[in-house]
């Protein structure tokens, strides 16, 4: 018998004893969605980090670190036509071999309610950033369809946040093996909803992981070129 | 998916007002076969004996609707419902804990998929499961299909002669050999007149490293037969095969394909897992088809349903190099966890390690969590530093079995992980807290597998270190040794 189907690890699946280990990640109040062990294997980021970027300086070796800002920012801050547009990502955790597993799982198998296991890290960070807009990184038609679900608008619907569709996609994903240069030089891969008035709005970007940032970089020049006062972004994974 | 229905066929649709999920429409039609329809072969090779997901057939949805409409393809419901009760059609899940739901793009509704065989794709509401329908590819085999050179010691020849009678009835038959009796070669007269009588043939089992061992085995065994090897990843998913080596989780993926299965270490299952693979097993089956079940651990239902003759089935109770099972010996060793606590560990345990590093003579020392074992090893690292220990989840797992072999480890401590599978040559084999409720009868049947596996050194010492004896320690010590009268018996030991 089992009264509680919540009283299972949406992860691992072993039944959740809440008495015993909370990791630093969990609190009393929040509904636990997952064990005490699988919780321990996620790593927050926390400490000093780049400005923009969020990545972490402690792993990071000083010859890639301008000021407060990681090389890789500073190069894009370099450019004129890509200065200013990101103001700053937000990350929950490290992408470690254990988080590579279980956004796998939710992205690629499909697994829509691991969304669930994220949302009270987002619930919070989105209390935080206070904006008037979430956006989701959209998918091409084909790859919604091939998958089902928007795994950046799934993670906003568990976290309890209405999404806002500003953006829609005009090339496929297939960018991901192209050099540095060809990624900033790409025409652009989105095309902004031109019903809505983004004037002085602050707006969030949602993706599941922040790898090179062009992706994003790309969805924020587009909506604050159409008036956006801010743009910041928000991933599970750095 | 959503699909509506004209003129008794099945049509994918995209508009919401008059067409369904799949699981929303209860009687699903199949047309006829049509002969003159001109079938593509490799949708054939691809779809015989299968249950795919569209995301795992590379041919558009227009060429399997094609043939679908002509009779040569088959829709079933992914998703089963029994009134509102939902089933997987795949796993057999009908546990609420493992469904859910989301937003489905596919079908534009809210959509329920289940969770237990989601690392095989993604089965919801909407999921169609496709299959075939039509002629089975045709397989042309060499005159002479088994090249294997090996003889047979006599009770492997018994249990093989039985293996051949059940495949060629489509019976059911448990062999039930003891650790070391050489299985394996105990199925190639069973393989080969399955292959003969032109039967598609599997062989499954839960662990990869099986698959990639017995794959070259086969394929040395029936050099001219096209055999496929299943596991997560592999390359041979779509090849048709008339011998098939998989995991057991690969068999999710057929449907109606095996007239012989031989599933290989059914106990190694917990029992929860056991239940999707029974379901697993019996889709995978033809209706008519024949079932091995190998082990050298049956569960106590099963040891029962043999005693009774309820189920069929043949012992080898003696290794292929014709010695006695080393029997465990039980040492009481006081609450050594209490002593491991305070950093010390019982005397008797300690001076057992130091003979056999004295004695040059390698060991593997079970324990029955891993906090207890790390706790021991910088105690037992007294008597050399060269000493290791192995768990599930370390990385160097690997490795270390590696330098266990090439003898630069003289001991390695370990949790139940490397109870089966892996074998040493020449070792003594201790487990500290036997009472321990992990050391199930079959885990220690398995351990004390390890010892004495070599014709070279058929002796081995097995000690079974303990703070009060339990009915599993028991049991299994019982079960070797009837195992070790039954082969002097039949005459299979030569002392
Ligand atoms: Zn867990
Ligand atoms: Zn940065
Ligand atoms: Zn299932
Ligand atoms: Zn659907």
């Amino acid at each position: 018998m089992h009264l509680f189907p919540q009283d299972r690890c949406l992860i691992c699946h072993e039944i959740i004893h809440p008495a015993i280990g909370w990791g630093a990640l969990f609190s009393q109040e929040k509904e636990h969605f997952i064990c005490p062990k699988c919780d321990g294997r996620f790593e927050k980021i926390d400490g000093e980090a780049c400005r923009i970027c969020n990545r972490p300086f402690h792993s990071l070796d000083g010859k890639f670190r301008d000021g407060n800002l990681c090389h890789d920012c500073y190069r894009w801050e370099e450019e004129p036509e890509w200065q200013g547009f990101l103001d700053k990502n937000n990350s929950l955790f490290l992408y470690n071999d254990f988080l590579k597993e279980v956004i796998a799982k939710f992205k690629f198998r499909g697994d829509y309610v691991l969304a669930k296991v994220f949302a009270p890290f987002f619930k919070d960070e989105l209390a935080r950033i206070a904006p008037d807009f979430l956006v989701p990184i959209p998918l091409s038609r084909e790859r919604l369809v091939e998958r089902g679900f928007n795994q950046a608008a799934a993670l906003l619907i568990a976290s309890g946040y209405p999404t806002t569709e500003l953006l829609t996609r005009i090339h496929s994903e297939k960018q991901s093996k192209k050099s540095r240069s060809e990624r900033i030089h790409l025409p652009q891969v989105f095309k902004v909803e031109p019903n809505i008035s983004l004037e002085g709005k602050k707006v969030v970007l949602v993706d599941d992981i922040y790898t090179t940032g062009s992706t994003l970089r790309h969805a924020a020049k587009l909506l604050k070129e159409a008036g956006a006062a801010s743009i910041q972004s928000l991933t599970i994974a750095r | 998916m959503r699909f509506t229905i004209k003129n008794g066929i099945l049509l994918p649709s995209n508009t919401i007002e008059d067409s369904r999920p799949i699981s929303q429409i209860p009687a699903l039609p199949q047309p006829p076969l049509n002969q003159d329809y001109h079938f593509n072969g490799n949708l054939q090779q691809l779809l015989t004996g299968k249950q795919l997901l569209l995301n795992d057939i590379p041919f558009p949805l227009n060429e399997i609707q094609s043939h679908y409409e002509n009779g040569y393809v088959t829709y079933r419901h992914g998703i089963i419902y029994k009134g509102k009760q939902p089933a997987c059609a795949r796993c057999g899940n009908k546990d609420q804990q493992w469904f859910a739901y989301y937003p489905c793009a596919r079908c534009g509704e809210t959509c329920l998929y289940c969770r237990q065989c989601i690392m095989m794709g993604r089965i919801s509401g909407c999921t169609p499961l496709i299959g075939w329908n039509g002629p089975v590819p045709d397989t042309i085999h060499p005159e002479k299909i088994s090249q294997w050179q090996g003889t047979l010691s006599k009770g492997q020849s018994e249990a093989s002669n039985r293996v051949v009678g059940a495949i060629q009835e489509n019976k059911e038959l448990l062999v039930w050999a003891v650790c070391g009796a050489g299985k394996t070669e105990v199925l190639f007269a069973g393989i080969e007149a399955a292959l003969a009588a032109k039967k598609r043939i599997c062989i499954a089992t839960p662990r990869t490293d099986v698959v990639l061992e017995l794959t070259p085995r086969l394929k040395a065994a029936f050099p001219e037969i096209t055999v496929a090897s299943l596991y997560g990843g592999s390359e041979d998913r779509h090849l048709y095969a008339p011998l098939t080596i998989a995991t057991t989780h690969q068999l999710l993926r057929f449907y109606h394909a095996f007239d012989a299965l031989i599933l290989d270490e059914v106990d190694a299952f917990p029992y929860t897992v056991e239940e999707s693979l029974q379901h697993a097993a019996i889709q995978a089956r033809n209706p008519a088809s024949a079932m091995i079940y190998l082990t050298a651990t049956p569960n106590e239902k099963w040891q029962r349903e043999c005693r009774s003759g309820k189920r069929a089935f043949t012992t080898i109770p003696a290794r292929f190099h014709r010695h006695p099972l080393p029997v465990p010996e039980f040492i009481w060793c006081g609450n050594w966890q209490k002593r491991l606590q305070k950093n010390r560990m019982p005397v008797n345990v300690l001076r057992w390690i130091n003979e056999r590093i004295q004695a040059n003579k390698q060991a593997l020392v079970f324990f029955p969590h891993i906090s207890l074992m790390e706790t021991a090893l910088p105690i037992l690292r007294q008597f050399a530093q060269t000493i290791e220990a192995v768990h599930a989840e370390d990385p160097d797992r690997k490795e270390k079995v590696q330098k266990m072999r090439a003898k630069e480890i003289p001991l390695l401590l370990t949790t139940t992980i490397l109870e089966r599978g892996v074998t040493f040559p020449n070792i003594d084999v201790a487990v500290i807290g036997a009472e321990d409720t992990i050391f199930t009868e079959s885990a220690l049947v398995q351990i004390a597998g390890r010892a004495g596996r070599s014709k070279d050194h058929p002796k081995g010492k097995i000690t079974f270190f303990h703070y009060g004896k339990t009915d599993e320690m028991l049991k299994a010590k019982r079960q070797i040794i009837e195992m070790n009268r039954e082969g002097l018996k039949r005459g299979l030991l030569d002392c």
